[in-house]
């Protein structure tokens, strides 16, 4: 039984030259609107690349060009979410992965802050009234 | 079974935390194919939303679709799905089997009566009573009524059940018919492909059950969402068409490059599914960007549309048969008329009189 | 009938009996003129009957100089829509695959928005011969309701060929079914309208040539 590399058929492609829909700069342009829309009007987009198609070596061809910043930030919750900004401060890559890192979906965010990076406001009160609880076993061990 | 907490209760219940239920309304939001700015709405629907009760009929199918759903990329996040749903009843998914598993699906249905989810895949087989498929001796038929009885909504999963699938290509042995043509007044939404793409049953499914609504249906019964596009319109390999640059065979120049598969049989022209946008197995390929031209898996009767590898530009039927039986019913015919033509004429010939300047002058 | 079973059907019998009643109707129509026959020829030929018939299937392409003066744009659209209409049926990658499919010979096509721009062009021709035709008092007079046939089963096939492949108006799989419908309606309706003429061009000229070559006359 022969493998796969024996075929002697491929197709060659690379993401300096993708096969394909041309929508690379389309979506760079709607990041380039998105920034501008944040700038003058403090209003967030999210764009879901995997409603957009992509021929081969595309979506890389537009995440490298995108390049990477001066944050990473790791979600760990339901497997791992990588949160990080893009040379272009204010577009943000945000790559959600199953706990078998497999990748579920990719968003670019053009915001300040992605909304997965600030902490729910439930959880801060929890935490208040956790740390509240945590205090007062110490001091009541301290005293015993 | 059904219980009464919400899924939120019930996922922190489970540990998982805020930040965790943001990220799966995100890649839910994502599979129902819904813009990123609808993921506060399906958080808030989701916090609130109650398990319902969902029952999985399997008939005549190759198990294909629970495979395609079992073996999708994200097992938490599908299993999310499966766990916030009460999945009462799967043949294959399900611990318990034969009298146990039967009573475990009627006491589900007489519980939620009205308001459980049915799914089905694989077709029903209507012939002779519809004997050619049966479970616990109870034909699929019957079984597929009782259940529907009682069901808020029907989704047939794969193109068996939504438009009877591979059991109902020419001859149809077993009278193979889909959901919708045997049960009538409630609402089904069809999920077709052979298998549908894992996202098509998971989006579907997650939006019923977040918006407690089915979503907007094109003219065969499939969610916009997913199959409201052709490949053709999305497929990457587009501008080769355009420039009428195709591949003649699987392995010659064109198809090395990449071209365009027309030639080859694709269907992806008349063909309505998700495959070049979501792709198969995580985004990785589909079909055409594998190389081989789609074979229209998602439309009724694709096993008897032409032949897969004959182009859609191409009539099915015997033509050189066409041509010759034609002509030699015209050299029949011809030789007939001719000997009448000929007879008239001789006849016409024979029966001449001279006209003489009398006559032109009477007039 | 769905889109998709109507588009199966027009791929598959509705092909089969159109082209059959095509090919039955023109040999008929060939056969009813040819089975009549002349009456022979006694006086002794002053030249080649022969030479004169192939001579004249090939010089008939192009017209007089006189006739040409006398109606300049009605010939000049003549050649466009005939030309652009074989380019487009002859040289469209789905038509030649066809070809390639039902022969088992092919060629090269042209660039699919070519075809394209071509049947664009013409439509447009087959619009001005229609305009000619019912601003000439002549014409208009003359002109059957076969005329008008004729022009309507040929327009058809590129109008819904050009809808097709620019998916407009309707989803693709109705407008590749209209599409082979109007080809299908075409078929039938060639043989008993003056579009025998895509057969029988030859017959006449062979025949005009001969009887002149006979005669040792230019014709």
């Amino acid at each position: 039984m022969s493998s796969l590399k024996e075929i002697p058929v491929a197709v060659t492609y690379s993401p300096d030259h993708p096969l394909g829909t041309g929508n690379v700069i389309p979506i760079l342009n709607e990041v380039r609107h998105a920034l501008q829309r944040l700038a003058s009007t403090g209003d967030s987009t999210a764009i879901d690349l995997a409603s957009i198609p992509f021929g081969p070596g595309e979506r890389d061809q537009l995440l490298q060009t995108l390049g990477d910043g001066e944050i990473q930030a790791t979600l760990h919750a339901l497997g791992e979410t990588l949160i990080r900004e893009t040379a272009y401060p204010g577009a943000w890559v945000v790559t959600h992965m199953s706990p078998q890192g497999m990748e579920l979906t990719t968003h670019i965010e053009v915001t300040r802050t992605p909304s997965l990076l600030s902490t729910p406001q439930r959880d801060i009160e929890d935490a208040a009234e956790a740390l509240a609880a945590y205090l007062h076993e110490q001091s009541i061990q301290e005293s015993a | 079974m059904n219980d009464d907490k919400t899924l939120g209760e019930h996922l922190r219940e489970r540990g998982i935390s805020r930040r965790g239920f943001m990220k799966f309304c995100a890649v839910t939001a994502s599979m129902m194919a819904m813009p990123p700015s609808m993921i506060p709405a399906i958080a808030a629907a989701l916090e609130n939303a109650r398990r319902p009760s969902v029952i999985w009929l399997s008939f005549q199918e190759c198990t294909g679709c629970t495979e395609s759903l079992t073996r999708s990329h994200a097992p938490t996040v599908e299993s999310l799905i499966f766990d916030y749903i009460s999945l009462d009843y799967h043949h294959t998914l399900q611990a318990a089997a034969g009298d146990h598993a039967e009573a475990a699906r009627e006491a589900a249905m007489k519980e939620n009566w009205g308001k459980y989810l049915l799914i089905v895949d694989g077709s029903i087989p209507a012939k002779d009573g519809g004997v050619y498929s049966t479970i616990a001796g109870v034909t699929n038929l019957q079984m597929l009524q009782e259940v529907a009885e009682g069901a808020a909504a029907i989704v047939s999963v794969g193109t068996c059940a939504a438009f009877g699938g591979l059991p109902k290509a020419n001859p149809n042995p077993t009278g193979a018919a889909s959901v919708s043509e045997l049960i009538k007044g409630k609402p089904i939404i069809n999920v077709p492909g052979c298998p549908p793409i894992p996202i098509a049953i998971t989006g579907v499914l997650a939006q019923y059950l977040t918006m407690g609504a089915l979503p907007e249906l094109d003219h065969l019964g499939r969610p916009m969402a997913f199959y409201g596009q052709n490949i053709h319109d999305r497929c990457y390999r587009r501008p080769f068409y355009e420039r009428g640059q195709f591949a003649e065979t699987f392995d010659d120049e064109g198809a090395r490059k990449g071209w365009c598969l027309f030639k080859l049989g694709c269907k992806g022209p008349t063909t309505y599914n998700a495959c070049a946008t979501a792709k198969w197995n995580d985004g990785t390929s589909f079909p055409i960007e594998a190389g081989h031209g789609c074979i229209g898996c998602s439309e009724p009767n694709f096993w008897d549309a032409g032949g897969f590898y004959n182009a859609l530009s191409v009539p099915t039927g015997n033509t050189a048969k066409t041509i010759l039986g034609a002509a030699a019913a015209a050299a029949a015919a011809g030789v007939v008329i001719g000997a009448v033509n000929k007879r008239n004429k001789n006849k016409a010939a024979a029966a001449h009189e001279p006209l003489t300047v009398d006559e032109l002058n009477r007039e | 009938m769905s889109a998709e079973a109507l588009l199966t059907w027009a791929r598959g019998p509705a092909f089969d009996w159109a082209l059959g009643i095509f090919v039955l109707g023109m040999l008929l129509r060939l056969f009813e003129v040819l089975s009549l026959g002349r009456s022979p020829d006694l006086a002794e030929g002053r030249g080649s009957g022969v030479q004169g018939g192939i001579r004249t299937i090939l010089t008939r392409s192009l017209p007089r100089a006189s006739v040409f003066a006398r109606e300049p744009v009605r010939i000049i659209n003549g050649y466009v829509f005939h030309i652009g209409f074989l380019l487009v049926l002859l040289f469209y990658g789905p038509h030649i695959e066809l070809f390639q499919s039902k022969l088992g010979l092919g060629w090269p096509a042209l660039p699919s928005g070519v075809i394209d721009g071509l049947g664009v062009i013409t439509l447009l021709s087959l619009l001005l011969a229609l305009v000619l035709r019912l601003t000439s008092p002549v014409l208009r007079y003359i002109s059957t309701v076969s005329d008008y046939v004729a022009w309507a089963v040929t327009a058809l096939p590129i109008l819904t060929g050009y809808l097709a492949y620019n998916h407009l108006l309707l989803p693709y799989t109705n407008l590749l079914a209209l599409h082979l419908l109007s080809i299908e309606l075409l078929l039938l309706v060639a043989p008993f309208t003056k579009l025998t003429h895509m057969f029988s061009f030859v017959l006449s000229r062979w025949y005009q040539g001969y009887q002149a070559g006979h005669r040792g006359i230019e014709s």
